[in-house]
């Protein structure tokens, strides 16, 4: 696929690019939000899961006969006994067959909290009780959470079969790395720590399962359906033909990730309904949640070094990354495709030196966190960029605009094949520079400073990327694992009834945070002219729907509304055909304007949508005869701007080409005493393309940065040395609280994409993917510090500050 | 497991039910009476999103008995909009979009309301430390915030 063709956007847009309130709303203010604890049948059972109380061992026995003598349990499922009912979970990792995955331990326990038995009662409390009467005997292996050790000849094995701890490893180098590195004046390195911290939505997983054995029909109800193309592969571990699996969906309680293509939940549920032949409801606690949710974000180490001229003009960045991945690897190494999308950041660079180790270990395993990825790759590089500026002693924002890619430059490819499509770096930092203040700041810094102050500020530039191609899950390997899948479909189907309403069908996970309802509604109503709140947005389950990925990549506000263009053309085509005879006309002389067709010349003479629904549904017989009676279509939206990986994998292709940009200035003061920082003033300026509805994206802008402040500041799933979880509940886990979290100025700049509908670009994840940047840089510049390892807790900033003190 | 009988008046509507000792607050609203607007995060009470007022004042039911409200009067979020209209506060939500994925919502709007009914007229700072008590993983609280000063305005003039 080449370029695709530059598209002209309408100029003048009726609803998108306003903000009116969100569709989704009334439903989550009443109490009505239809979250899946909500969903209960008759006759229902419902699960609980013991877990395991070691980090690494074999399991030696299960003893569940106390538990089944319990009045109210139905059935038990141990790690004894799992795979007579499961194939292993859907997995595309690298070598499945040696890291194998299934929905509990089997053999031994590979973390602590990782499913040992499940058991089934007529409550979700009995089913506790009964849980904690199992009996496991252990066998304690030697625990296994640090990855370097992980590395190391003599560490214990967290998968026999794999004959070592690393499933992955692969340098990649993408332009002449060696070649800017020696044409370097200048080259800083550093060593940098991304601490591991997840989603943590507020809902956590949930399904409820029902198997009809006279169809043969398993039905789910989840909060979690994404990937419907996939949904083959669940059957399979379910052991149901493709075509009698039906997920439901639900809307979902926040996921930014976490509920990612998580079936593990479903699973568990879909077992038991089938061995008891009743409705099974699985919904998983806190702990569940924290210890065995399958969604950690990334836990990584890197060295990394930075080559630029001596007057600021960077020039090759070479990676060594260790990833902790923890005891599976369910998504391969696609978080780090994330990182490649955009390796090079704004900036003008040749080259990218990337060597990825993937280590397993005895922590839960990692999936999906706002960023995917991406998120961490900023993170170094503008932690790098920071280091070169104070090498180089240059002003941390000069350094950055100097390097920026330019207007003119795009569409841009970076060295390791993906495509910019469009930017305007220095319109969206002249905006920051304005929006914060940036050098009265610098000025009252200085001034606060006189009075003893610790004042730091920080900057940041960053991208993010949208619309992932699925490239990215393979062009890892030499070979895909299994095909070289490329696109991730995104599916509507839009019915004009007979009066004239429009109901919107969509195809993934309900609402999940995101606003799908709302932005449906706002390209239907711009394509249709109805009015959005006169739009019904419905949701199918998966038997009878159509392909669909779902929320993810900050993808599917653009790749719904392809769909929704698509799908509205087709309307408009059927309908101006029926048009054309209800007011003997020629079908070239209608123009569509405000909602209906109109002879050309003639505005009077017009018949409104509703007129010719009407027509469409009712008089068949006195239209021509190739129209059928209805007025329905549907479209697929494929990937729109994807290209294949090179067999050398020197270059990536095009993956992830609609690309966001965002600066953020940050004023922090910290206390050097006890390491607290407080927030003194927060900008954040976006550029993602068009935006459909400016207070959404405001609320994902300060939403995603007050995440990336937990993830700077407090938040990690803390394992210990003996792969204890030191962090199972929100008493340890901490999110930002308001008092925690700044007030955002939030400013828009907006370059559409030439190449989605309206030029829309993602914006979903883009706080979290650079508020870590610019608050590390606010309290290294307050204190004097560089922070190098995340989170940067109040008790190692104090350490930090420490260690400078003694020189 | 021992079972108790209690009275409850929860929405203006007087109930009587016979709980399990265990059975929590959360628990007997949404499973028992189907009031599922009341939501459970944590079961800890750390997260909030289980508030109800109990005589005006928030509670996290997720930590209390349903035996221990015995002769209690409860309000929980299906309170607010018993009809057509919504409530002025979640009228203010929605214009704001103090809300993402909803789930924290009806905890919030309780725990905004006991704030404004304590204090008409809180300022931006009092709003914000009011609400710290509940967890919103979504909004970064700033639409929130403006959302229960806008309702506040709105109430006061409803009351002036």
């Amino acid at each position: 696929m080449t370029v695709p063709e530059v598209r002209q956007h309408p100029e003048h847009l009726e609803w998108v690019g306003k903000s009116i309130p969100r569709v989704e709303d009334p439903k989550f203010l009443r109490g009505r939000g239809n979250y899946i604890d909500d969903y209960e049948v008759p006759n229902m059972l419902e699960v609980a899961v013991a877990r395991s109380t070691m980090a690494h061992a074999k399991i030696l026995s299960i003893d569940t006969s106390a538990a089944e003598a319990v009045p109210g349990v139905v059935a038990i499922v141990t790690s004894e006994n799992v795979t007579d009912h499961v194939n292993p979970m859907p997995d595309f990792g690298p070598s499945p067959d040696k890291h194998t995955w299934y929905c509990l331990a089997v053999d031994k326990v590979r973390y602590m909290g990782e499913g040992v038995a499940v058991v089934a009662a007529t409550s979700r409390a009995v089913a506790e009780d009964a849980a904690e009467l199992i009996e496991v005997e252990y066998e304690p292996l030697e625990p296994l959470t640090d990855m370097l050790e992980a590395l190391e000849d003599d560490a214990p094995l967290v998968h026999e079969a794999l004959e070592s701890n690393v499933p992955f490893h692969r340098k990649f180098a993408f332009g002449d790395v060696d070649g800017d590195f020696a044409a370097a004046d200048v080259i800083v390195r550093d060593t940098l720590w991304w601490g591991r911290s997840g989603g943590q939505p507020l809902e956590t997983v949930g399904a409820v399962a029902d198997y009809d054995a006279a169809t043969g029909m398993m039905t789910i109800h989840v909060n979690s359906m994404s990937f419907t193309h996939f949904l083959f592969l669940l059957a399979n571990t379910l052991r149901v033909p493709s075509n009698k699996l039906d997920l439901q969906p639900h809307p979902s309680g926040g996921s930014f990730g976490a509920k990612f293509f998580e079936v593990k939940t479903a699973t568990i549920a879909a077992m038991m309904a089938r061995i008891t032949g009743r409705p099974v409801k699985f919904m998983q606690d806190r702990l569940d949640n924290i210890a065995n949710g399958d969604h950690h974000g990334s836990d990584r180490y890197y060295e990394v070094e930075l080559a630029a001229k001596a007057d600021g003009t960077l020039l090759s960045t070479r990676y060594k990354v260790v990833d902790n991945y923890g005891a599976y690897i369910q998504f391969g190494v696609g978080q780090h495709g994330n990182s490649l999308a955009q390796a090079v950041g704004p900036y003008r660079m040749s080259s990218i030196g990337y060597d990825l180790t993937a280590v397993l270990t005895n922590k839960c395993q990692q999936g999906a966190y706002r960023g995917f990825g991406s998120e961490v790759g900023n993170w170094i590089l503008e932690r790098m960029v920071d280091l070169m500026a104070a090498e180089l002693d240059m002003d941390p924002f000069e350094i950055r605009r100097m390097n920026f890619i330019q207007p003119d430059q795009f569409p841009y490819f970076i060295p390791t094949g993906n495509c910019y499509d469009s930017g305007d770096y220095e319109a969206v930092h002249q905006k920051t520079l304005e929006l914060s203040d940036y050098k009265g700041w610098r000025k009252r810094q200085a001034e606060m400073r006189a009075e003893g102050r610790h004042i730091g500020i920080g900057v940041c530039t960053c991208q993010e990327r949208s619309v992932f191609s699925a490239t990215e899950f393979w062009f890892w390997f030499d070979e895909p694992v299994a095909a070289p899948v490329t696109s991730a479909p995104e599916s509507v189907t839009l019915k004009v009834d007979a009066m004239g309403a429009v109901t919107a069908t969509l195809y993934s996970n309900a609402s999940w945070g995101n606003s799908p309802e709302t932005m449906v509604a706002q390209f239907v109503a711009e394509e249709l002219g109805v009015a959005p709140d006169d739009v019904s947005v419905v949701y199918a389950g998966s038997n009878q729907g159509m392909p669909a990925t779902g929320p993810g990549g900050s993808r599917f506000t653009i790749m719904v509304g392809g769909a929704v263009e698509v799908a509205s053309q087709r309307i408009r085509t059927k309908a101006a055909k029926i048009a054309a005879h209800l007011l003997e006309a020629n079908e070239d002389d209608l123009v569509w304007e405000s909602g209906g067709f109109a002879v050309r010349g003639s505005p009077d003479q017009r018949k409104e949508l509703a007129e010719i629904a009407l027509a469409a549904h009712m008089f068949k017989h006195s239209l021509p005869e190739e129209i059928e009676t209805g007025l329905e279509a549907s479209h697929v939206q494929d990937h729109p701007y994807t290209t294949m990986p090179n067999p050398e994998r020197t270059n990536l292709g095009v993956f992830y080409p609609f690309v966001g940009h965002a600066s953020h200035v940050v004023v922090v003061e910290v206390d050097p005493e006890t390491g607290r920082v407080e927030f003194l003033d927060y900008t954040a300026v976006h550029d993602c393309g068009t935006v459909v509805n400016p207070r959404s994206v405001g609320g994902q802008v300060i939403g995603g940065t007050v995440q990336g402040l937990g993830s700077t500041l407090y938040e990690e799933f803390l394992y210990d040395e003996d792969g204890v979880l030191r962090t199972p509940s929100f008493a340890e886990y901490l999110i930002p609280s308001a008092m925690d979290s700044p007030t955002l100025r939030v400013g828009h700049n907006e370059t559409p994409s030439p190449y989605t509908p309206y030029g829309v670009k993602g914006g979903g994840e883009a706080g979290r993917m650079m508020a870590p940047s610019a608050i590390c840089a606010a309290i290294d510049d307050a204190v004097g510090i560089r922070i190098r390892r995340l989170p940067a807790t109040p008790e190692r900033i104090v350490e930090m500050i420490d260690a400078a003190a003694d020189g | 497991m021992s079972t108790h009988d209690i009275t409850v008046t929860i929405n203006g509507a007087t109930t009587s039910a016979s709980v399990e000792a265990r059975r929590s607050l959360a628990d007997f609203l949404r499973h028992d009476l189907g009031l599922v607007g009341t939501h459970i995060g944590c079961e800890q009470g750390a997260c909030g999103a289980c508030t109800v007022l109990i005589g005006g004042r928030s509670v996290r039911s997720c930590i209390m008995f349903a035996v221990q409200a015995d002769g209690a009067e409860i309000q929980t979020v299906e309170s607010l909009a018993p009809g057509a209209d919504m409530h002025p506060l979640q009228e203010a939500f929605r214009r704001h979009q103090g809300l993402q994925c909803g789930f924290c919502t009806p905890g919030m709007l309780l725990r905004s309301l006991e704030l404004i009914n304590d204090n008409p007229d809180l300022t931006a700072e009092e709003a914000r430390e009011g609400i710290s008590s509940n967890m919103c993983r979504c909004t970064g609280y700033q639409y929130i915030v403006d959302a229960v000063l806008d309702a506040a305005a709105e109430m006061r003039a409803e009351e002036g």
